[in-house]
């Protein structure tokens, strides 16, 4: 039987007959956790979202609750929100519905996420391609104000915050958090060296800032209703709340899926909610949290310790889809976007399709990033236009080590986890493309295959 | 500059919205973009002007962020998203198709000034891969023969442009 679904977020989400303005939203519930919310204490607030184990849905997955507890009270400056709305990461496509078919969700997620940090401004970045999703947000906000719930003396509470939509224009970059700030003051989005620009610390305008993902913030709502306690109920130990879990590439019903963490595993996500493979076809790989997070193969056996200290051997479809068990296989569940590749799938295609993003997505400042990233492309490149060598495999990974941890953001690793785990996965099929291409020269041979991937 | 009304009133409503005036560069960028199609020189020293900034602090984002830009498209934009889901769902494919119908490679403006081909890098719907945008429509599971119909159609003036 196929895994139930556990539709938190997505409650409403391609439901029939449900709009995305505020009087449907008002009347299946909506801003009533922002009308408990105003008559708590922030700091209750905090604790609740501190106790409820939130972890980020943008990519580190790091406690939300925690965050929080991070930001500079004492400067005395003021303190700003940010909605990261720039799901930019590939494979990535659940804060898009969220914002086209559910943007009061998201409002009333700021708003208490707002009024609990006691913000005194709130930022959404979204992506400059969701045109229409930038529209919708605009318009709810204003109707969202109309009903008082922003604005000036949000329900009579005293309290005042307001919104403001700010667009991205297709950097991938500014999906990182500082380089997001850099990008919202009207810079070019070179992300910040940290420390000392942790945002909570020194963000936006040199203060105070909370950078949340669009799913983490609506997950705030719940929070407020069901309790910390509540909400850690769902899920399990660490891994509390709900993922969505966006599948895309050879499955059969690609889509988005929302699951307590842990109460699916990827075999049962691939086989018995997406409607497995194409038929004749057998699973060869999967890329489980957006493009970054590194591959796992299909045949490959996990074997190690969890966390809380049991071990775990586990083959592919065994993996239960969770933060830490994902962590525990050498990957990460990311920004839940999970690419799957059936057995047509040429590997050093695949990777030089990879390459070519981040080389495209590289902002610059730093040498081995900048230097680095266009090079792996260029050898992928070279690999599938018939020029591979034997030894690419190793001149591929070398630069990969030499990027990752030696530089200012986390793209360095984002761009050589991708690598790395390529040619730790597949080696055999690196060399294999170079003696294949040496063979059809050696036969008079056209020498390059022609590629579907890049 | 010739900026709609409409534009300005836009512009003036923005800008003191943000706690610093050189936070409003990027949506001027996009305001003015969307009001005369690019960004010329005179379009950049505008926004400079307008922001008390220098023109340079325009041109280093303008040619930072990848939709903005320093020249008019064909009278159709059509992206197509080459990133890896779309690719694995046949993106490259859709692509040549397009590329045959309207005698153009991807990355350039037909002859005829007609249409713009691009390739773009995701654009967050890979579950209805391959997606396309013709101007700031977005069109899901294009394959190659909706690719060729679609273009017949921009090619006699009959498809939405988008705008
Ligand atoms: C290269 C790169 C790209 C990122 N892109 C996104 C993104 O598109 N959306 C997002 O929410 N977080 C993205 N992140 C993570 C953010 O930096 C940040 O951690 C996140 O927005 C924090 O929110 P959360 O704690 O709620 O996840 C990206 C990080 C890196 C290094
Ligand atoms: S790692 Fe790359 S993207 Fe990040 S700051 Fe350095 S050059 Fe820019």
């Amino acid at each position: 039987m196929a895994p139930q679904e556990t539709r938190l977020i997505f409650k409403h989400i391609d439901e029939e007959g449900y709009t995305n303005d505020i009087d449907c939203y008002v009347k299946n519930g909506g801003y009533e956790q922002l009308k408990k919310a105003v008559t708590m204490k922030p700091e209750d607030i905090c604790a609740e979202v501190l106790t409820s184990g939130v972890r980020g849905r943008g990519g580190a997955g790091f406690p939300a609750g925690m965050k929080w507890k991070f930001l500079d009270r004492k400067s005395g400056k003021p303190i700003y929100l940010v909605c990261n709305a720039d799901e930019s990461e590939p494979g990535t496509f659940k804060d898009r519905q969220i914002i086209h078919q559910d943007p009061h969700q998201l409002i009333e997620g700021m708003m208490c996420a707002a009024f609990a940090i006691q913000a005194k401004l709130a930022f959404i970045y979204i992506r400059g391609e969701f045109f229409q999703g930038y529209k919708i947000l605009e318009r709810a906000i204003e109707e969202a104000r109309e009903k008082n719930f922003l604005g000036d003396n949000i329900l009579g509470s005293g309290y005042s915050c307001d919104i403001i939509v700010h667009r991205g224009a297709g950097a991938y970059i500014c999906g990182e958090e500082t380089g997001l700030i850099e990008s919202l003051e009207g810079f070019r989005a070179n992300p910040r060296i940290k420390p000392p620009y942790f945002p909570a610390a020194l963000g936006a305008y040199q203060c105070p800032t909370i950078v949340n993902n669009v799913e983490t913030l609506c997950d705030v709502k719940h929070i407020i209703e069901m309790g910390g306690e509540g909400f850690a109920k769902i899920g399990t130990p660490g891994n509390t709340g709900t993922r969505i879990w966006c599948v895309s590439g050879h499955v059969q019903k690609p889509g988005y899926y929302e699951f307590a963490c842990s109460d699916v595993t990827l075999g049962q996500l691939i086989y018995d909610v997406c409607g497995g493979l194409k038929p004749g076809r057998k699973l060869k790989a999967v890329i489980p949290g957006g493009s970054s997070a590194k591959i796992l193969r299909a045949d490959e056996r996990f074997t190690g310790k969890l966390k809380d200290g049991t071990e775990f051997d586990w083959g592919i479809e065994d993996i239960p889809m969770d933060f830490d068990s994902l962590m525990a296989v050498g990957s990460m569940s990311g920004s839940g976007g999970v690419i799957v590749m059936d057995d047509t799938t040429d590997m050093v295609e695949a990777l030089a399709n990879i390459n070519y993003f981040y080389a495209h997505e590289s902002c610059g400042q730093c040498t081995p990033c900048r230097e680095g990233v266009p090079w792996m492309r260029k050898v992928t490149q070279r690999m599938v236009d018939g020029e591979a060598r034997e030894e690419d495999a190793d001149l591929l990974k070398s630069i990969a080590d030499q990027i990752a941890g030696r530089t200012i953001c986390a793209f360095g690793e984002a761009a050589s986890w991708p690598v790395q785990s390529f040619i730790a996965k597949f080696k055999d099929e690196f060399v294999e493309k170079a003696k294949e291409q040496a063979a059809r020269r050696k036969e008079g041979q056209e020498v390059a295959k022609e590629t579907t991937l890049i | 500059m010739n900026l709609k009304p409409e534009t300005i009133e836009k512009i003036d409503k923005l800008v003191p919205r943000y706690p610093t005036v050189r936070s409003a560069a990027l949506p001027l960028c996009h305001l003015v973009q969307e009001d005369q199609g690019y960004l010329s020189q005179e379009a950049m020293e505008w926004i400079a002007e307008r922001l008390g900034l220098q023109p340079i602090n325009i041109i280093e984002i303008v040619t930072f962020y990848p939709m903005l830009r320093t020249e008019p498209t064909g009278e159709y934009h059509v992206r197509v998203c080459r990133t890896l889901p779309c690719a694995l769902a046949g993106a490259y494919q859709t692509c040549k198709s397009f590329e045959k119908e309207f005698g153009c490679k991807v990355g350039h403006t037909s002859e005829d000034g007609k249409v713009t081909l691009e390739f773009v890098e995701c654009h967050a719907d890979c579950g209805k891969g391959p997606v396309v945008m013709v101007g700031e429509d977005e069109y899901t599971d294009i394959d190659p023969e909706k690719a060729a119909e679609m273009a017949t159609k921009m090619k006699n003036g009959e498809f939405p442009k988008g705008l």
